[in-house]
């Protein structure tokens, strides 16, 4: 074997997160009313733009989550210690290019002066080691460069583009009347981008490189999955206890009722930031404390990352909770859910499945709407030094370590403005979806 | 009324003390004190006694919830749960690790936490409100949507951003206000104003849309209809009938943080260098200072509660139908 593949535990959940969708997706085709609402999202041309730049996140992310340790040459079946992705594989060029310090986007020297020992000496901005490498001394060809390369990136785009609008052919064959255009205008947009990117990714850093050198765009890449995780993860770890909380008190009444109500108005009293504070500085200690639980570096990133879902979990269900409570409570005194229990239905088959079915929508909706905001938690958290592992990249550390270099004069602008559209790009198309999502779902919307 | 407001306030004491314990069993179950010892005086190179001195230090010396060792009462009052948790009521937090009081530093950080999150609570509401009803006085229109995709945009952008944003441009470019810092009385005012308008700028998205919604929902009543009907122009239907009901959500809405106003902003406090609680937090946070990260746990939820009960009085306050009991 070439490598070894690595399941570490945030890619388990993502793969079940992912397992769960394509269940869930499955399912509602099979019920009558969740087709219907799903349908409706499709036929929204913001619904299906926004799902098309979704789901090009989420195959950024899925290509980031398949981890394997690369075999080490010689005899010996021995593996490196640093785990990568398949995406590290693919962008292999970009993450190991790596300069010096600061280059600005498309440079070709560095952007700070140093003392070079050729012949004439004195202090100039030096060469990159690979930044427009391949145009030797003939720096005067690089806007010609440039332009050839756009341009075959761009002819790249548009034949990725139509291959994509073939293979997608029968799929909307299959499900006519939904706004494909939209999504296919997306993708062509989504196409053009990323061709150029990607043939000036060969020989030039197309988002400048950061403070030790590494190539920005890599990043930037890297940093989805981690968004996407929060986001996801923290909602499916919270997911089971809210849902069951939720129908119990709704259902039982009574103390137990009274019970689920004081726990958490109780959470919900403390302010979310100091409760994740105290929460991650104690994991902080538990993991310092017990260096031996891990056996990679990337691993310990892991749990923390999984620890971070957990603690923004618990501070966040509870409106989940409180929610799925009201509609039971409701749902509890209808004639249908009377008639079960005359019937003499057991009370977990009324919840299974008279109430459960009944309450999925808010479920939804709450999964679709707490999405972004988790995005964005996690920069402020991560800033703020509560959020991921400092080695995990993630919006956050990014933000946080270009925060400092507006200072430079002049700036180093590139690696905030990267973070800044990736982040702006994935919380917007989140936003717009979760719109989509709640109008389509919520009964009381006018049909 | 007042019989309502005690029993409410008898309420709250469950809850507080559910936060209370939440919180001991964080810092002091979860990790011993000897973890966090050994944490602060870095992993590997601790020598037994260098914990015991550290523990000695800030009182983590004493048993958990029992004390065998002292007499009478003090079997429970000579513990970490009496002497961190329990005192906590009295509001007596202890010390921080710089040894000056928590208490007493949190009286002195109040000042400019409010100085900064008054302005933005008042303003923010208020430059809110006038946006969603612009929205709503051209609702239908071109400029409704054209509003409505500005919000969801605002809202896309991480608050880190509006800061960054506005430091760089205001304070940099234009060099019109210094960048951080802060100062006593008058002059405090250059220093506030942009955390001000950052902060508005920040919120005013999420909270325009929000009250649209309400405001829409309003519109579709039947006084408004009623209203029209009688020949009222629509600004008159907007600005006498739909703004003064869809204010009751509103206004009571934005009660229940009135209180945590005192806590500040950490975000906003951090970068810009005001000395007030949400500073004193992140600079806790960072120097992994348990104890007054646990006080200001503590005081945010007391404050949250007490934002709670603000709320349900003000319900009647606007809504004569409404009887507490």
């Amino acid at each position: 074997m070439m490598f070894k593949p690595v399941l570490l535990w945030s890619d388990a959940l993502f793969f079940l997160l992912l397992a769960a969708a394509l269940g869930g997706v499955a399912w509602a085709a099979r019920v009558e009313h969740l087709r219907v609402a799903w349908r409706r999202v499709g036929q929204s041309r913001t619904g299906m733009a926004a799902a098309t730049l979704l789901l090009a996140f989420v195959a950024v992310g899925l290509l980031d989550s398949l981890h394997y340790r690369e075999r080490l040459p010689g005899e010996k079946e021995a593996y490196a210690v640093e785990v990568r992705s398949a995406l590290d594989a693919l962008l292999s060029g970009l993450r190991t290019r790596t300069e010096k310090t600061y280059s600005a986007p498309l440079a070709t020297h560095s952007f700070a002066k140093e003392t070079l020992d050729a012949e004439g000496g004195g202090r100039d901005f030096p060469r990159l080691k690979y930044g427009g490498a391949h145009l030797g001394d003939d720096l005067a060809g690089q806007g010609a460069d440039l332009l050839v390369r756009t341009v075959q990136g761009l002819g790249i785009g548009m034949v990725a583009w139509l291959a994509l609008w073939l293979a997608s052919a029968p799929l909307r064959r299959a499900a006519p009347g939904l706004a494909w255009n939209a999504a296919l205008v997306t993708l062509l947009a989504l196409c053009l981008v990323a061709g150029p990117v990607a043939a000036l990714a060969q020989g030039y850093h197309v988002l400048g490189t950061d403070k030790v050198g590494q190539d920005v765009l890599y990043l930037t890449l890297k940093s989805i999955r981690t968004g996407l995780l929060i986001g996801t993860l923290t909602t499916l770890i919270m997911l089971p206890a809210a849902v069951f909380l939720g129908l119990l008190a709704g259902y039982a009444g009574g103390w137990l009722d009274d019970v689920i109500q004081y726990v958490y108005t109780t959470l919900n009293s403390i302010p979310g930031v100091l409760l994740i504070a105290a929460a991650v500085l104690m994991m902080q200690v538990m993991i310092d404390t017990h260096p031996d639980w891990f056996a990679t570096s990337a691993e310990r990133a892991d749990a923390r990352l999984l620890a971070l879902c957990a603690i923004l979990g618990i501070t966040s269900w509870t409106g989940l909770c409180r929610l799925l409570r009201g509609e039971t409570l409701k749902l509890r005194e209808l004639e249908y859910v009377q008639a079960a229990r005359a019937l003499g239905v057991s009370d977990l088959r009324i919840l299974s499945r008279h109430i459960l079915p009944n309450v999925m929508h808010i479920v939804m909706i709450a999964i679709v709407m707490d999405f972004s905001g988790l995005v964005l938690a996690e920069a402020v958290l991560s800033y703020v030094g509560i959020g991921v592992d400092p080695n995990t990249i993630s919006f956050g550390t990014m933000i946080n370590t270009a925060r400092m270099e507006l200072a430079r004069e002049p700036m180093v602008w590139w690696s905030l403005a990267a973070a800044f559209v990736f982040m702006f790009a994935l919380v917007l198309a989140a936003n717009l979806f979760a719109d989509v999502v709640r109008d389509a779902f919520d009964p009381r919307a006018a049909r | 009324m007042l019989a309502y407001l005690i029993r409410r306030l008898f309420y709250a004491l469950p809850i507080l003390i559910g936060v209370n314990v939440i919180t001991f069993a964080l810092f002091f179950v979860v990790n011993t004190p000897d973890d966090m010892a050994r944490m602060q005086l870095g992993v590997k190179h601790v020598t037994p006694e260098a914990i015991v001195k550290w523990k000695a230090e800030r009182g983590y010396d004493r048993p958990l919830f029992w004390n065998d060792a002292a007499p009478g009462a003090g079997r429970l009052t000579q513990t970490i749960f009496f002497t961190k948790s329990v005192k906590m009521f009295a509001l007596d937090f202890g010390r921080a690790d710089d040894g000056r009081d928590i208490a007493r530093e949190i009286g002195l950080r109040m000042g400019p936490s409010l100085a900064v999150a008054v302005p933005v609570f008042a303003l923010g509401l208020f430059a809110a409100i006038s946006f969603a009803l612009l929205l709503v006085y051209f609702r239908a229109t071109y400029l409704d949507f054209a509003g409505v995709v500005l919000c969801v945009a605002m809202m896309s952008i991480s608050g880190l951003f509006y800061i960054i944003g506005g430091q760089w441009l205001v304070s940099k470019v234009w060099h019109l206000v210094p960048i951080s810092g802060y100062a006593e009385g008058l002059t405090a005012a250059k220093f506030i104003i942009l955390p001000v308008i950052v902060s508005v700028l920040a919120g005013i998205g999420s909270s325009a849309r929000w009250y649209r919604t309400i405001f829409l929902e309003e519109t579709t009543r039947d006084y408004v209809r009623t209203a029209r009907a009688k020949g009222l122009s629509e600004r008159l239907v907007l600005f006498r009938h739909v703004l003064r009901n869809a204010l009751i959500p509103i206004l009571t809405g934005a009660v229940v943080v009135i209180p945590t106003l005192f806590m500040g902003s950490l975000l906003i406090e951090a970068f810009f260098g005001i000395p007030g609680l949400g500073s004193y937090t992140i600079d806790a946070i960072n120097a992994q200072d348990f104890a007054v990260v646990r006080a200001m746990v503590f005081i945010g939820s007391a404050l949250y509660i007490v934002g709670l009960l603000l709320t349900d009085i003000s319900y009647t306050l606007v809504d004569p139908r409404i009887r507490l009991q």
